[in-house]
């Protein structure tokens, strides 16, 4: 059974929901603490929401010291699938696996609502269950979540189809480009501010008897990496 | 003892939005004149002992690498008060 480690910050909040998602995705959930740098033997990595040291300094910028932190580049630079969830994003960012940085959102508010997404890159280690071009729709909930960085850096991650998720209907927090999330080069480390662990069991994920959808949208970044990992096993 | 300053402002092409919205309300306030404003941090590092060339040196990796994100601020300034 693949094994995908979940690290606990301290303000770590969506930890336990993302090692359900792992479980209920089919995978051994391992719980990892900031404050030890081993990684025990996980196959991929999960960094999950929350406000990791109150967001102090900047949102995720004092968490990217942890020690785990080191291993987790080391294991991500070698290719291992690591996926940042809201926070887990930012802290992503802030210790430069992933390009660009978050600020506040355009206005001002924090926001929590359900929000569609269309996925763009259906290759990523965290997307192939997807479609490219499907559009989800998992919760979202932030407060600095509007994704920043220079042109150059934007216009790159587009032509190497790097921006993975893109805000659709509305822009919730003034991203450049309606980006929701982004991939690094090589596809493993994967960051977005929706929360996809939160839209796993039907029934508790957004849900509208119009389209169908059963509340699961999130489901398929799990299965993804653990068909990824049982392919390469 | 001595005392440094380091200050950190968002990055000219990146949007302030909390500087935007301090702006928005000082008219409302009664301090009309102000065009804009840009909002930003102070740190205080105290050391132990002079602010040498060296410490200044280190505490500039350390505004640089940790007190600010390059890829949305800049350091203006670093001075011992």
């Amino acid at each position: 059974m693949a094994r995908i480690g979940v690290v606990t910050f301290p303000g770590s909040l969506d930890d336990r929901d993302a090692a359900r998602a792992v479980r209920l995705a089919g995978a051994e959930a391992v719980s990892l603490w900031h404050n030890d740098a081993d990684l025990h033997h996980v196959d991929a990595v999960v960094l999950p929401g929350g406000f990791s040291y109150g967001d102090y300094l900047r949102a995720g910028a004092i968490s990217r010291f942890a020690p785990i932190m080191d291993s987790v580049v080391d294991a991500a630079n070698g290719g291992m699938p690591v996926l940042g969830i809201c926070n887990g994003f930012q802290v992503l960012t802030e210790v430069h696996l992933l390009p660009g940085s978050m600020i506040k959102n355009e206005h001002l508010h924090f926001v929590c609502r359900d929000q569609t997404l269309r996925v763009e890159n259906a290759e990523t280690a965290w997307t192939t269950e997807y479609r490219a071009g499907e559009e989800i729709t998992i919760p979202l909930k932030n407060q600095d979540g509007q994704y920043v960085a220079d042109e150059r850096t934007l216009d790159e991650l587009e032509g190497e189809g790097r921006v993975a998720f893109r805000y659709v209907g509305w822009n919730p927090n003034g991203s450049r480009r309606d980006i929701a999330g982004v991939t690094n080069a090589a596809g493993n480390v994967v960051g977005l501010m929706p929360h996809p662990e939160h839209a796993v069991e039907p029934g508790f994920g957004p849900d509208s008897r119009d389209n169908g959808r059963r509340g699961t949208d999130g489901l398929a970044f799990f299965t993804s990496a653990i068909k990824g990992l049982l392919a390469t096993a | 003892m001595a005392t440094i300053v380091v200050h950190v402002m968002p990055k000219p092409e990146i949007l302030d939005p909390q500087g935007k919205a301090v702006g928005a309300a000082l008219p409302r306030l009664g301090f009309t004149g102000i065009d804009q404003v840009r909002q930003g941090k102070r740190f205080e590092l105290t050391v132990a002992g002079e602010a040498t060339v060296e410490v200044l040196a280190k505490v500039r990796e350390a505004a640089e690498t940790m007190l600010s994100n390059p890829v949305i601020e800049d350091v203006v300034a670093v001075e011992v008060v």
